[in-house]
């Protein structure tokens, strides 16, 4: 009956996942070398001559064969170096450190949200099975899944900013006017808070909302559909019906049985919605002009600035990794099944 | 037994199911007491509406089925009509229940510890630091051997036996006066089936309940059973003690489902098997009598509403052609 401890499962997970990030490192590589354009061209400027261009794609290296480019790639990576922007001129990896945690505050916020609507609607959807709630929950997340996620965030802006005037304009993560808290996470919800600054907290909150809702109504239906097929699954199931005939309080029958158990589907889909949201953020950074990494790799991508694509993309595929990991971890935690073996 | 005023009395019990296929007149007429301190069997086979009946007096039906008349008077309580708080009262605290397949019918993921906790909360007023105590003292009950480290144990660490002894704790740790078991052996190996019905047997007497034991294995109810009755698609044919019932069965189906049970020397070859199968319930008209059209005693008499015969105060039967 002794249980595996969790950090020797982490620690294998983190190992398995060594091979794919090596899958990711070439795949991009090779991408972004093959995405259109002339890097050199477009740096040098409109104006440049021929032989400019060409010292500047001596510069960058882009005069070498593919093997070569890519060992010089792989020995920078291996330096933390993912190479400069040639539009800002930055490091990409410092600008893609700055702006993560723009990203993952507005991803998991609107995780939040999506989570905290859709799991209890679900809930309440099974629960009470074709009854008025459940084709309201119906109704809604049809209708959140139906409309793509760039036209929510373009609604919710024409309603409630332009409208209403209930939410601030939709440019970044605070008004030009205020300054941001002091960096500890990055996450200006929770570093507002170690300030103790309320009206911050506030200014940011505001700004946050409207982005971090697009988010939610775009994951909304499959995490409230799964949480119901789940109740379902468990109320229906011979150990439920152990509960009732023991007699035990409905409460406990729902939620300390049917929900622990339900629970387990659920985690896979928030960790599959998560995916898709951190696919939609590249949508709703720019429609909000949130300064996230989104954002970031759209600009590069249209500048032909292939570094911070690459970086991007490697970014993405670490955080995926994690975000595999963490839900194998909560997983083990849920269920003894798991853990043991 | 049966002078004094029954522990259960089910009468006239009539429960049907809408599906998609139409109706399903799933029970029809079920009549059967259960006495204080005795063993009753309902045996039948596969779809003769034993489980769903012993759902139907726990009122845990899934909500497609509907009893639509009838009593099940049990301590003076109509369990039929009774208000869901009354019945929340008597699911594991007057009447328990243990089902087939142990394993699926614990919860996976919670430790058995803290399900016979669950179950000792609701009903038993102990105070928290004793309710640990009383759970182990209840595994210890049903003969778990090392019951204070199964008591952290989760179902998937025991075995199938194992899991079917827990159940029983489970169903006991309130001390219910009637335990229904609904095939409680089924799924696990010939040893252990002996093992559990042995513990069943002893708990019952021990603690002075009654209980109803559902099975298709009639030599099972056999051994344990004072009383038994005898269900075909949905309807009791016959109810007996049991010696009485396997001496002289009346009902021309009790007397082929003895003939198809083996005994310590009949040989494979001689056994008889029943020809046909349940009729459909969904079927518009049923015939009145469900056995006739599998009988080799019918005559036209069969047709009539069934008539039921009773040959001493203790032996009854639903047949025109009684044997």
């Amino acid at each position: 009956m002794a249980r595996k401890p969790v950090w020797g499962t982490i620690f294998r997970r983190l190992l398995g996942a060594l091979p794919s990030l090596a899958g990711v490192v070439v795949v991009t590589f090779i991408l972004t070398r093959a995405l259109p354009g002339d890097p050199a061209a477009f740096f040098a400027g409109a104006a440049a001559t021929p032989e400019a261009v060409e010292e500047v794609r001596k510069q960058l290296g882009l005069d070498k064969n593919l093997a070569q480019q890519f060992l010089r790639y792989l020995s920078e990576l291996a330096h933390g170096d993912l190479g400069q922007s040639l539009t800002t001129g930055q490091p990409v990896s410092t600008e893609l450190v700055n702006r993560l945690p723009a990203s993952l505050e507005l991803t998991l916020f609107g995780l939040l949200l999506a989570a905290v609507v859709a799991i209890p609607l679900g809930v309440l959807a099974a629960t009470r099975r074709d009854s008025w709630i459940d084709h309201v929950s119906r109704l809604i997340t049809t209708a959140g899944v139906s409309l793509p996620v760039f036209f929510t965030g373009l609604l919710l802006i024409y309603i409630f900013y332009f409208k209403l005037g209930w939410a601030p304009s939709p440019m970044g993560r605070l008004d030009p006017y205020a300054s941001a808290p002091a960096t500890v996470t990055g996450f200006f919800i929770i570093d507002s808070l170690l300030a103790r600054d309320l009206g911050l907290l506030t200014a940011s909150l505001k700004q946050l909302l409207l982005p971090a809702i697009t988010m939610a109504i775009f994951v909304m239906a499959p995490l409230a559909r799964m949480t119901r097929a789940a109740m379902l699954t468990a109320l229906s199931s011979d150990y439920t019906r152990t509960t009732r005939a023991m007699g035990l309080s409905r409460y406990t029958v729902v939620y300390r049985y049917a929900l622990r158990n339900a629970l387990l589907p659920v985690v896979t889909t928030l960790g599959m919605v998560f995916s898709f949201m951190l696919g939609a953020n590249v949508l709703v950074e720019k429609v909000f002009s949130w300064p996230g990494i989104g954002a970031y790799a759209i600009e590069a991508l249209v500048a032909s600035d292939y570094a911070p694509v690459q970086g991007f993309v490697l970014t993405m595929a670490i955080l995926y990794v994690l975000l595999n990991l963490v839900i194998d971890v909560l997983y083990s935690i849920i269920d003894p099944r798991m853990a043991a073996q | 037994m049966t002078e004094a005023v029954p522990l259960l009395s089910v009468d006239n019990l009539a429960l049907e199911f809408r599906t998609r296929g139409g109706l399903v007149r799933a029970l029809e007429n079920v009549s059967f007491h259960v006495g204080t301190g005795e063993i009753v069997g309902i045996v039948g086979e596969s779809g003769s509406g034993k489980s769903v009946l012993s759902h139907a007096l726990l009122r845990i039906l899934d909500s497609a089925g509907r009893v639509s008349a009838g009593r099940a008077v049990f301590n003076g309580l109509d369990l039929l009509a009774a208000r869901e708080a009354e019945m929340r009262a008597i699911r594991g605290r007057k009447i328990a229940m243990i089902f087939q397949n142990p394993r699926a019918a614990l919860n996976p993921i919670r430790k058995i510890g803290q399900q016979l906790e669950d179950v000792l909360m609701q009903h038993t007023h102990a105070p928290r630091h004793d309710i640990k105590k009383r759970a182990i003292e209840c595994l210890e009950q049903v003969r778990i051997p090392d019951a204070l480290r199964r008591y952290h144990a989760y179902p998937f660490e025991l075995s199938g036996g194992q899991c079917q002894r827990v159940m029983i704790a489970l169903a006991i740790a309130a001390e219910p006066a009637l335990l229904i078991a609904d095939e409680p052996t089924t799924g696990l190996d010939v040893t252990t089936q002996a093992v559990v019905m042995d513990l069943i047997r002893d708990l019952v007497r021990r603690n002075h309940m009654s209980a109803i034991l559902i099975t298709h294995d009639l030599a099972l109810a056999s051994e344990s059973c004072d009383r038994i009755v005898v269900m075909h698609a949905g309807h009791v044919v016959e109810t007996a003690p049991t010696r009485a019932l396997f001496a002289t069965p009346r009902h021309p189906y009790t007397a082929r489902l003895i003939g198809a049970t083996p005994h310590d020397c009949t040989d494979v070859r001689t056994l008889a098997s029943i020809p046909g199968s349940l009729p459909d319930l969904r079927a518009a008209s049923l015939p009145l009598c469900r056995f006739s059209a599998r009988c080799e005693q019918y005559t036209s008499a069969c047709d009539q509403p069934l008539p039921l015969a009773v040959f001493n105060q203790h032996h009854s039967v639903a047949c025109h052609t009684p044997l």
